[in-house]
């Protein structure tokens, strides 16, 4: 797929773009060879702390500007810091860029930077680097005589398997600019990968300004200093530069993660209040929105464990302004009770569970997409809820105003579900056009007619008018015991029937207002994919290439899970074969107790088999990582054989 | 309903002279409510709980603050006394077991104009919601809690709470309670940020009534421990105490409660006691016998979170809109390829 084409570069006047530095540096001197790619992904690696992933969201904010597409993921420690040098403690950032629009993290990787060989091995080890992949590796190790053998050995290894090493002194190029290189490598390591992907590198400072824009110019001075050295360096050292064409957007464009695009949404929505208890891998969102409520209005408040943040955002919901609160699968577990209690009350609120691994503490820092079940079905007994999944970092932005209206217009609990993969991963979108419509509009406080009820549930629709408190003639006990339609506490079997008909209604009544969800690929084929969440990257990317090669395979991404969208039994006629693509615990039929009275589906499987009643296959993986485009491509091929 | 809506400026409704600004900012109406505007159903608590004074007192309150009953929103937990809210003709939120606290600051955040008050038992407050009520001392929002504290869990039937005494026999500890109680005055008055600690019992309603007013005039988080009887699960419990008044000690002082001369003739073991003096409160709190009634602990000038985190800029569309695009900025790339750095 990566069509590569060799140039020779001549000594030219502009290096990309607009691209005559403004300070310091003349224009490139480099006069070797230059490999014009289609894509690439880079990743830079280190010990916690020596600033790498900062680095990788630079160069990927960096890339974007000169107009390529392109996916960041973090790489991120379970520990905030692990042991220096340590396999296990790699931190960093994982760029895939190409020239056309990037919509997943990609494969394995293709060039990789590390501080040190340890958090190398380790990426080698969990098979993340291409086989024969580029690697530059910081050389400081080989004068320290407490691990220059394990350093060197691990050169020897890496080069006899077939790994490209190209030692960088890394410490010693920074210390004539820096005294601690520890803080700068990073920018050094940026310069360097700017030189070598032939990236502006006024673009580039500029990044370094906006990246430590807050800090004292001697500050920015020093990080531009060692920016432009990484440059120089890798122009007078290397003898190989790639270059990617860009396709220039003609239209602004946002670069942020899965979280900031929630929390741009929060604002968005118009929602004011938001109630969280910190957890991994949610909280980035509510530190950014802390932050930002500062200059649009509004509050984050921590509370003071998950149970409270739920309950507090209840009540300030109960009370006019819809508010959300945020987490990840362990606080969801918490605020199951609540959610109830919401759902009971008809009080819209609005939940974010950023999944990460479970069961229990599971894989903080990972990604999966292991509850989709406990979100649907949790809360105990019948708690119909709304259940929006993003697939896309700007899906995240648009289904915060979505959730926020879904909730206030039938008085619901709307979860939305994303994960650590959308979180902590970047990818541009169109910057929004403000729309006055996505603002709450003002609390109701006008008077409420005599006779009406607080809970007038309407026979068809199941909807009814809230009361909010200050509405004259409105005061009635909301409560999470059975009631009637004044909300008084009610066990007549009748009522409880009744009331219970028209929470679920209201599902019903929001599903017949979506549309069928769009086809990727004909409308009919030998097989059907189907996916959900932060997988349709990958997904898409697997399909359109086997589309290519012929096979006729389509695929179809649901981002309403609860309700789902009308439709999809119809789509599903269409194909021979259906199979769910996900990332959470499914059987393998391949095991040898596993047989089809006993095979456990993963949970979008599971949904669509008792609706749909069709007989659709799943394969899901729980290995912590966003699914690989290639892994998707050769299940798919595996399943239509 | 309302009864009477008097005009302050003008009984005719048309103002005779010309109004200066200042007025117009002035309550323009008179509300007067009758103890009836504040009663909803009956009761469905055993004849002698002392959740009955209770919601006596507290609709004695309403009527004489003259609260808006659409402005005024009782929370509760769960157990007997978190039926309180269904009692009362204002808006009301009968939340979950434990949790009517968070729920309370929600609306107190979202709401600065509404009267909060919060009814909890003492499973409630000092058991499964403990967590909330430690924090919400420390929060010290604008609202009166109530804990209606009986020893016992009622609704479930006669179970040990954490506040029964050591060697209380229950349906949980048939040869009797294991643990010495919990002091629900002593662990209040060690939270940093405390700002309003009182008891009272049940049995004098005058006092409660008192008390209650008290915490409702105070700004801050103002906790009540309302010692009460259960006659279903401990007829006898509270018995001694109230047969014998020198077992009550009643605290007094010119800024705390007042002891009328009626009282005073009956409750003899009386006690001056300064609420400002939080060491004096601490000693006298982990007394129980005599029971100590009244206020123990006040100080106004602990800053509420609602008015350290309210935010007073006018929301409008145009404040939103210009922050959401000001951050918006923050993250463009613009088609001409360069960051506009000067935006920020």
């Amino acid at each position: 797929m990566m069509e590569v084409e060799e140039l020779t570069k001549v000594k030219k006047e502009k290096t990309n773009g607009h691209g005559v530095p403004a300070t310091g540096m003349g224009p490139s001197a480099y006069m070797g060879k230059v490999t014009r790619l289609n894509e690439h992904l880079v990743e830079i690696i280190s010990d916690s702390g020596e600033g790498a992933q900062k680095c990788g969201q630079s160069f990927g904010s960096i890339v974007a500007q000169m107009g390529l597409g392109v996916w960041t993921t973090e790489i991120i420690p379970a520990e905030i810091r692990p042991p220096a040098r340590s396999v296990a403690g790699a931190s960093g950032n994982r760029i895939r860029f190409g020239s056309k629009r990037v919509t997943n993290g990609g494969n394995e990787t293709d060039l990789v930077i590390a501080f040190n060989e340890q958090v190398l091995l380790g990426r080698v080890r969990s098979k993340e680097l291409k086989p024969g992949c580029t690697i530059l590796l910081e050389s400081m190790w080989r004068d320290d005589k407490r691990v220059a053998k394990s350093y060197t050995d691990a050169v020897e290894q890496l080069i006899s398997a077939g790994y490209k090493v190209y030692e960088i002194p890394m410490d010693k190029e920074c210390r004539k600019i820096v005294s601690d290189p520890r803080k700068g490598k990073n920018m050094f390591a940026l310069g360097v990968l700017c030189g070598l992907y032939s990236l502006d590198l006024q673009s580039a400072r500029d990044q370094v300004v906006l990246t430590f824009g807050k800090k004292a110019a001697k500050v920015i001075e020093s990080n531009i200093a060692l920016l432009d050295a990484g440059y120089a360096w890798a122009d007078a050292n290397l003898d190989f530069k790639y270059e990617i064409p860009a396709e220039k957007s003609t239209e602004p464009q946002i670069v942020v993660n899965g979280n900031t695009a929630l929390a741009l949404g929060v604002l968005a929505s118009g929602m004011e209040i938001c109630a969280m208890y910190p957890i991994t891998p949610a909280t980035s969102a509510s530190h950014y929105l802390s932050d930002a409520f500062e200059e649009v209005g509004g509050i984050v408040h921590q509370a003071e464990d998950e149970i409270a943040a739920c309950c507090f955002a209840i009540g300030a919901s109960y009370a006019g302004k819809c508010t959300v609160t945020i987490t990840s699968g362990p606080g969801y577990s918490l605020k199951q009770e609540a959610i109830g209690l919401a759902v009971m009350g008809e009080i819209p609120l609005v939940v974010v569970n950023v999944m990460r691994g479970g069961p229990s503490t599971g894989q903080p820092t990972k990604t999966e997409q292991g509850d989709l079940m406990t979100t649907i079905f949790g809360s105990h007994g019948d708690a119909p809820k709304v259940v929006i999944a993003p697939a896309t970092i700007e899906d995240c932005f648009y289904s915060m105003i979505t959730a926020r209206k879904i909730a206030e217009t039938f008085n619901m609990v709307v979860v939305i579900l994303t994960d650590a993969n959308l979180a902590s991963s970047q990818q541009p979108f169109k910057r929004p056009v403000f729309d006055e419509g996505w603002l709450a509009p003002p609390i109701d406080q006008s008077a409420i007619p005599p006779g009406a009820k607080p809970y007038d549930w309407d026979p068809k629709t199941g909807l009814a008018r809230r009361f909010i408190p200050g509405q004259p003639g409105g005061m009635h006990t909301l409560t999470g015991l059975a009631h009637d339609e004044n909300s008084h506490v009610a066990y007549d079997p009748e009522i409880n029937q009744r009331s219970m008909r028209a929470r679920s209604l209201k599902l019903a009544t929001l599903q017949k207002t979506l549309n069928p969800p769009p086809i990727f690929g004909d409308p009919t084929g030998d097989m059907l994919v189907i996916g959900w969440g932060s997988t349709k990257g990958a997904i898409e990317e697997a399909v359109e290439l086997l589309r290519q090669e012929g096979k006729k395979v389509s695929s179809l991404h649901l981002t309403f899970i609860q309700p789902l969208p009308p439709g999809i039994k119809e789509i599903l006629a269409g194909f021979k074969k259906c199979i769910t693509i996900e990332n959470n615990w499914s059987d393998s039929p391949n095991d040898e107790m596993i047989d089809g009275s006993n095979r456990r589906y993963s949970a979008l499987a599971i949904l669509l088999r008792s609706r749909y009643l069709v007989d659709i296959d799943c394969w899901s993986e729980c290995r912590g990582t966003p699914l690989k485009p290639n892994t998707v491509r050769r299940v798919i091929e595996e399943a239509m054989a | 309903m309302n009864n009477i809506s008097l005009n302050v400026l003008n009984g005719n409704g048309a103002a005779t002279e010309p109004l200066n600004v200042n007025d117009c900012l002035l309550q323009l109406y008179e509300e007067h409510y009758e103890l009836e505007d504040y009663q909803k159903g009956v009761p469905r608590w055993c004849t002698g709980c002392g959740d009955n004074a209770i919601l006596t007192a507290v609709q004695r309150l309403c009527r004489d603050e003259a609260l808006p009953p659409e402005k005024t929103v009782f929370v509760s937990g769960i157990g007997c006394s978190s039926r309180l809210p269904h009692y009362m003709n204002t808006y009301g939120f009968h939340s979950l077991h434990g949790r009517a606290l968070p729920v309370a600051e929600g609306i107190r955040l979202a709401r600065p104009d509404l009267k909060v008050f919060v009814n909890m038992g003492d499973g409630d407050c000092c058991s499964i919601g403990a967590a909330h009520w430690i924090h919400a001392i420390r929060y010290n929002m604008n609202m009166t809690a109530m804990l209606h504290d009986n020893n016992i869990y009622g609704l479930t039937k006669k179970q040990a709470s954490p506040t029964s005494p050591i060697g209380l026999k229950t349906n949980t500890t048939p040869r009797g309670s294991y643990l010495d109680a919990l002091n629900p005055l002593t662990v209040t008055l060690g939270v940093s940020n405390v700002s309003f600690v009182a008891q009272v019992v049940d049995w004098i309603p005058k006092l409660l009534y008192q008390t209650i007013q008290a915490a409702y005039h105070h700004k801050g988080f103002a906790f009540i421990r309302v010692i009460q009887r259960c006659p279903e699960w401990l007829p006898t419990h509270m018995e001694a105490y109230m047969q014998d008044p020198t077992r009550v000690l009643l605290l007094h002082h010119e800024n705390g409660l007042h002891v009328d001369d009626e009282l005073a003739k009956r409750y003899t073991k009386m006690q001056e006691h300064d609420p400002s003096d939080i060491n004096r409160a601490r000693e006298i709190a982990s007394g129980s016998d005599p029971i100590p009634v009244g206020i123990l602990y006040r100080n106004d000038e602990v800053p509420c979170y609602e008015d350290v985190r309210f935010d007073s800029r006018l929301r409008t569309t145009s404040l939103v809109k210009n922050g959401l695009e000001a951050e918006f900025d923050k993250f463009t790339i613009w088609p001409d390829g360069h960051a506009h750095v000067s935006r920020n």
